[in-house]
């Protein structure tokens, strides 16, 4: 069925068509209207879940370790300050190794105040343990999410899918929404081997010494470097039977490209009309998007920029005191490569500032003509 | 029910550790009644078997075991020296003074 | 030949709890009264290691451990999953007075709200024990803590904690003390049967913070009764309070404090103080129990 979905609504959908079973979530603007419209959906039957409208995101997170500790199917969104409100539950959730699936509305943190797009708050939760896949359009939102529990329900790791503050949570494109049966064939009920059930009493979580920690961070780590192939498979029967495709990463014009710009998000969807643009002047430059970006698929994006010339990543977030932040994993990605390009990182669209397709064009025409990165951040659009 | 372990489990190459950490194990190995630096004896001629030294007692070291008192069946409490802590209490409640208390020999 | 308290222990042996720990017996008694049919849901607490370390536990119940803030809220969670697979099964959280009066006041009150299904009990030691005795707002007026040290000891009261709940009509709200097992039973037994959330605060002496030698343990929790420190009640959906104990001849306050190391301190008029703090504490409970 088509329908003309915000983003926010898609992330709702594809809660619903998984069949979530517990949700809890707190409000927050701009995620607000993704736990409506479960409410709705939950009040009039139309999914069969139990919603539980906590007091705050670290309790939303809380009930949902607690659900899926359990062995059933759960969501929640949020955004910005609340999911740093969750910052300690994000910890147990991958400690816990609880499949949990959650959308993340990129918006920037206070203070001061603002409700627009940026990168910071998902990065900031980088190395919690969740995966993170940062969707361009609203039908990758909805589909994500189905992937999303497909890939974690398979190795008990938490997912996060995220996309842009308003060009995404409030923007309505067409949106093709799967049909039960096809997702029900694709997603299986979750079935957790080791689950809170009192006819096999376990603890889960109990003070672990020295003797023992090491080998279950081993194990987080190991299920993430899984979890790289597990993204390609589940793209690949997706694509079987929904006939879309999604992989780690997505590359635009790449086979004769002399440059490449590595974005992610929605700015990545703006480049392509930039590339095209700049295709069109003659310039043999091509696009990575970064899709997958925890577990971070540092091999495939070896095999691609170590044949080019220039890569220039631009990134809608900062590490203060440091760089953009997928500059700096791109770069440490290439840094054993004998063979890499000169890697610029751009750093521009903070606090949701527009960045165009003719802001990108001019992104590009300033890094050719440099011969190598002087500096780790090229300001793009500083009005100082 | 959890396994039983004689000593504390520590996960190795021939021992596989699960996912995540779940316990499957009791805490049976840990034999508490070595922390102990008084014992509590019970003087069953003085004892009423009216269990408040069992009811009191937060190890669970105090066991019941059904016995017969001038033909009527009674429980009686016996401790559980592998685990009792030598904390005192039964000692301090017991009403008919029928719990000595003995400092261990080193 | 009936006990009135079950003989099955669903708590094994070999915890890891200081001697004569008053949250151990509280422990052992409630999972008597509970089943083994039963899910504790545990925020940081001195239970955090008194349970045992990975991959071992004493309670032959499912235990979930989570973050200090998280124990209602991990419950409410645990709960609504056991009920869409079907399962009646009673979820408890088990939280100490720094997870409930503090930290985990916002989740408690949320859950509370809800009315979401669940056991949850606090029990009592009246500070941070497991970190190693700083002041929670559940340590008593006067009182020593790490935090509280002698030249400048707790000068607010002990959070009123029963008041805050029955605020948010909860169907069954009680205390109980480990020196009063049956009473204590009785009371998880009719806690088990209604729905909803309950919530049981169970005075829970600690002879490590409290400085007093491990076999007092029950004594004191009796004297805290017999005081009027901590009366036994009931309030049933937030309106009607029982006094569950009639104190009419109370045992002089100085008797509950004297034994204790934390109190060593206070003097006379600092006992006077207490004495009056709990006095007028007592009076206005009975305003509400006459009602």
């Amino acid at each position: 069925m088509r329908k003309v979905l915000m983003g926010n609504h898609a992330l709702s959908y594809g809660a619903k068509v998984s069949r979530a079973q517990v949700i809890s979530a707190y409000p927050i603007t701009p995620q607000t209207e993704v736990v409506e419209l479960l409410s709705k959906m939950c009040a009039s039957g139309e999914l069969k879940a139990k919603f539980i409208k906590v007091e705050s995101e670290h309790s939303a997170m809380a009930a949902l370790i607690g659900a899926s500790s359990v062995g059933v199917r759960t969501f929640t969104a949020t955004s910005a300050q609340g999911l740093a409100h969750m910052h300690e539950m994000l910890h147990w959730a991958a400690g816990a190794r609880t499949p949990v699936v959650m959308g993340n509305i990129n918006r920037a943190f206070a203070p001061p105040w603002s409700v627009w797009t940026e990168q910071n708050d998902s990065l900031s939760q980088r190395d919690t343990g969740w995966m993170q896949i940062y969707a361009q359009n609203n039908q990758e939102v909805l589909d994500s999410v189905i992937q999303a529990y497909k890939v974690a329900e398979s190795l008990d790791l938490p997912a996060m899918v995220i996309l842009a503050a308003f060009v995404l949570s409030h923007t309505s494109e067409t949106v093709e929404i799967p049909g039960q049966e096809k997702v029900d064939e694709f997603l299986p009920p979750y079935e957790r081997k080791y689950k809170i059930d009192p006819d096999e009493p376990h603890a889960f979580g109990g003070l672990t010494d020295p003797d023992n920690y090491f080998e279950l961070r081993y194990k987080i780590q190991k299920a993430m470097e899984e979890a790289l192939e597990k993204w390609e498979e589940a793209g690949e029967e997706f694509e079987s039977i929904f006939g879309r495709k999604y992989g780690l990463l997505e590359t635009y014009k790449v086979s004769d490209a002399k440059s490449l710009i590595v974005s992610s998000s929605t700015i990545a969807s703006t480049a392509r009309n930039a590339v095209d643009r700049l295709r069109e002047k003659g310039e043999k430059v091509g696009l990575l998007r970064i899709r997958v970006f925890r577990p971070f698929p540092a091999e495939k994006i070896r095999g691609i920029l170590s044949s080019v010339g220039k890569a220039i990543v631009i990134d809608r977030n900062i590490g203060f005191g440091a760089s953009g932040i997928f500059y700096q994993e791109i770069k440490a990605a290439m840094y054993n490569e004998e063979q890499k390009p000169p890697i610029f990182g751009v750093v521009t669209g903070l606090g949701g500032r527009d960045v165009s397709s003719k802001d990108i064009i001019e992104i590009y025409q300033d890094v050719i003509r440099r011969e190598e990165p002087k500096s780790d951040i090229i300001w793009k659009g500083l009005k100082l | 029910m959890a396994k039983k372990s004689d000593k504390k489990i520590i996960f190795n190459k021939e021992k596989k550790m699960p996912p995540f950490a779940i316990s499957f194990y009791s805490m049976e190995y840990n034999k508490t009644g070595g922390w102990r630096n008084f014992r509590p004896v019970i003087d069953y001629d003085k004892c009423s078997c009216c269990l408040i030294c069992w009811k009191s007692c937060p190890e669970a070291a105090i066991k019941l075991k059904k016995t017969k008192v001038k033909g009527k069946e009674k429980f009686k409490p016996v401790i559980d020296y592998e685990y009792c802590k030598g904390c005192g209490i039964c000692w301090e409640e017991c009403p008919t003074e029928a719990i000595d208390i003995e400092e261990e020999a080193e | 030949m009936k006990l009135k308290i079950p003989e099955e222990e669903i708590m094994g042996h070999g915890n890891l709890a200081c001697q004569g720990c008053g949250a151990t017996l509280a422990m052992r008694l409630a999972l008597k009264a509970l089943g083994s049919n039963t899910v504790i849901v545990l925020p940081a607490c001195c239970w955090s290691v008194i349970d045992g370390p990975f991959p071992h536990s004493v309670v032959n119940v499912p235990l979930f451990h989570t973050a200090f803030a998280a124990g209602p809220s991990t419950a409410s969670g645990v709960k609504a999953a056991l009920e869409i697979q079907g399962k009646d099964t009673n979820v408890v959280a088990w939280a100490g007075d720094g997870g409930t009066y503090d930290i985990g006041l916002g989740t408690l009150s949320g859950a509370a709200e809800r009315n979401d299904d669940m056991i949850y009990v606090c029990y009592d030691n009246e500070a941070y024990m497991n970190t190693g005795i700083q002041r929670s707002s559940s340590t008593p007026l006067k009182a020593w803590t790490t935090t509280t040290p002698v030249e400048n000891p707790k000068e607010s009261h002990k959070k009123d904690i029963i008041s805050i709940m029955a605020a948010h009509r909860i169907p069954y709200l009680a205390t109980a003390s480990v020196a009063y097992p049956e009473d204590m039973i009785e009371k998880f037994k009719k806690a088990k049967d209604i729905r909803g959330m309950r919530f049981i605060l169970v005075f829970s002496p600690c002879p490590t913070g409290w400085k007093y030698a491990p076999q007092l343990t029950v004594k004191l929790a009796r004297l805290a009764v017999q005081s009027r420190v901590f009366p036994l009640i009931e309030i049933e959906n937030g309106i009607k309070w029982k006094l569950n104990k009639e104190i009419t001849h109370p045992s002089p306050v100085s008797e509950y404090l004297k034994p204790q190391g934390r109190f060593k301190h206070l003097s006379d008029e600092d006992i006077a103080e207490v004495e009056q703090s709990v006095e007028a504490d007592w009076n206005r409970l009975l305003e509400k129990t006459k009602k």
